[in-house]
């Protein structure tokens, strides 16, 4: 006992090294910190810092040296823009509603020990999982759906969350007792009735972690842009991004190339690139917003989610 | 009679399957529709397919044998998009994986609860914007007058800016380099939980025995969380051949095409853009197959050595 205490005095003495190590330990996290942080303030910075005095001065690194909402007022005024913004928010809010139902109400459907045929779902399911076409069966099936390149292609194939969600669910409906099934069941319920009215209420934190996770991954999606539409009209806000940056690296390829003949038009040319560079920030910025402004919000659900995902992972 | 009982017992009334079974029908026929019917497009790998065929093209157009393979394996651009591809998930998992477990046990280091929160709350944050938005911030960090060159260029590092995305000698440090700053924090979700479910009378006892900070983290943390490290590593190994498409597309340009061209980026021009869907479809196969092997193997590795593994 009294060593004990003797170790434990010792402890306390050593400390001058526990706080150099504490001190290290906090500057090392607020460089990390830093790190993750900086490339987003990087990003407002430059989306309100003037164009022509990126085209001079070079970018902006810790605030913006010419204020200016120029781009944001260009970016906001452009119709282009504000379709693929209200194209990303419906599809965003329809496909998390509608897919977290479904998935939901698969899984409860799933978890009943007293359902018949779930050796087929089951087997359905894993290969679900496993297994999948590729890009090009895709493209084929959309095609033959006549959903290729419209509306639906952003909303059908995304309606079902997949199996590892059913898993999920799955885990967490075991969880709620029998007993208030079973009660449930001798007031004469209906299989409907205790899906809404007892399971989808207690399963309340499992069902934001999967609906966060699906919004997140649908707000944030271009492949399906990029693979299954053409039209412009469908151009949702990732994929809008995707295209200005692909084409203002476009532009400074240009401008790399340029002789030294066409020098007089280099300013002009520099500056456009410039103003392009300007948007291009704005416009991610306005892409991002949503969910920095969400994201402390809802923080303590992710973890819960990928906790609940962990227990059967 | 026992059969009539048997019947009767709760839940196996027709009126009650009948409700689960519609409960299940959407998700099911969503299912069978997008997932189990396209793997029947795998077939196009072996088939000389036109695109005009349309969808009963995959069936009635002619068998090819192995040859949309061999047109891959003889292709010049094979060895550069494999090296490419195994290149920046090797060296990228070799680098994330002990920093992600690195940053996790320090995490768990500071005293502060406050502190500890807001490590979390900034680090997860990346994780969930998107790879376009990230791309184009690490694209106008790198540019010639961003805030790299700028600060390497005034450490005197480099004496000229240097247009980073137009190099392709540095494209595999760039993909790597910014897919851990954006993952690192989210990466340590699973350690941070796995360490928290760590007996704390093991540490006690350590402290007794006079172990220190490190010695506590080596033998008694490190041990306790392996299988979660093991399972981390699977997946690793399962993902080896697959790059993030989201990433590396952003990423990429006709100036690092070099570097930057890798099996997922190379599916989608072949196969989308030059509608070349029996060449694209075999990659895909050549691909899924490296990596369902991978995975068993990396199991059964796994399984071996700490007896831990995903099945």
């Amino acid at each position: 006992m009294k060593m004990n205490n003797n170790m434990n005095y010792r402890e306390h003495t050593v400390k001058p090294s526990d706080r150099v190590f504490t001190f290290i330990l906090y500057v090392c996290m607020v460089l990390i910190m830093f790190l993750t942080v900086y490339p987003m303030w990087y990003s407002v910075i430059n989306s309100l810092n003037s164009a022509s005095d990126l085209a001079k001065n070079g970018y902006a690194y810790l605030l913006p040296r010419e204020f200016t909402l120029d781009s944001w007022k260009s970016v906001l005024k452009d119709p282009e823009i504000l379709r693929a913004f209200s194209i990303t928010t419906t599809r965003t809010v329809l496909v998390t509603f509608f897919q977290t139902l479904i998935t939901a109400m698969f899984a409860y459907g799933f978890s009943r020990s007293y359902l018949r045929g779930k050796k087929f779902y089951s087997t359905i399911g894993f290969l679900s999982m496993y297994l999948s076409g590729g890009v090009i069966a895709h493209f084929i099936l959309y095609n033959t759906l006549k959903i290729y390149n419209t509306y639906w292609v952003y909303i059908l194939p995304v309606l079902f969350g997949g199996f590892y969600n059913v898993i999920i669910f799955n885990a967490n409906y075991k969880s709620i007792p029998d007993t208030l099934f079973e009660s449930a069941k001798i007031d004469g319920a209906s299989e409907y009735r205790i899906f809404f009215q007892i399971v989808l209420p207690l399963s309340k934190a499992v069902l934001s972690a999967l609906a966060i996770f699906t919004a997140v991954g649908i707000w944030n999606d271009y492949s399906a842009t990029l693979y299954y539409t053409r039209s412009p009209k469908l151009q949702t806000l990732s994929y809008y991004l995707l295209a200005i940056t692909k084409s203002s690296k476009a532009a400074e390829e240009l401008q790399k190339t340029m002789s030294v003949g066409v020098a007089a038009n280099l300013a002009n040319v520099i500056n456009q690139s410039s103003n392009y560079r300007t948007i291009e920030l704005a416009c991610m910025v306005m892409a991002a917003m949503p969910l920095i402004i969400v994201y402390p919000f809802l923080q303590k659900f992710f973890e819960k989610g990928v906790m609940i995902g962990s227990v059967k992972g | 009679m026992v059969k009539q009982a048997k019947r009767k017992k709760i839940g196996y009334e027709f009126g009650v399957q009948f409700q689960l079974h519609s409960m299940m029908l959407p998700g099911l026929l969503l299912m069978i529709l997008f997932n189990i019917v396209p793997l029947f497009g795998l077939i196009l790998a072996f088939k000389n397919y036109k695109v005009t065929s349309g969808i009963a093209g995959i069936f009635t157009s002619p068998f090819y044998g192995f040859q949309n393979f061999k047109i891959i394996f003889a292709s010049h651009d094979f060895l550069n998009m494999i090296e490419n591809t195994l290149g920046i998930n090797l060296i990228g998992q070799l680098v994330s994986i002990p920093l992600t477990i690195m940053l996790a046990l320090f995490i768990n280091e500071i005293p502060h609860l406050g502190m500890r929160n807001m490590v979390k709350t900034v680090t997860y944050m990346p994780h969930f914007i998107s790879w376009v938005v990230f791309g184009t911030i690490v694209i106008n960090l790198l540019t010639s007058n961003g805030a790299v060159n700028q600060l390497l260029v005034a450490l005197g590092i480099l004496k000229e800016p240097v247009v980073f995305m137009a190099k392709p000698q540095y494209f595999w440090a760039i993909s790597i380099i910014s897919s851990l700053i954006k993952e690192i924090g989210w990466g340590t979700i699973l350690y941070t939980a796995a360490i928290s479910g760590v007996d704390t009378t093991l540490y006690e006892a350590a402290e007794i025995d006079g172990a220190g900070r490190y010695r506590k983290m080596w033998y008694i943390t490190l041990p306790c969380i392996k299988n979660t490290i093991m399972i981390m590593l699977i997946f690793a190994v399962a993902g080896i051949m697959n790059n993030n498409f989201d990433q590396i597309y952003v990423l990429q340009n006709s100036f690092n095409l070099e570097r930057s061209e890798v099996i997922d980026t190379y599916i989608y021009k072949v196969g989308l853009q030059q509608l070349q869907f029996g060449v694209a479809s075999a990659i895909n196969i050549f691909k899924s197959a490296i990596a369902l092997a991978l995975l068993f193997m990396a199991n059964f590795a796994s399984k071996k050595l700490t007896d831990s593994g995903l099945f």
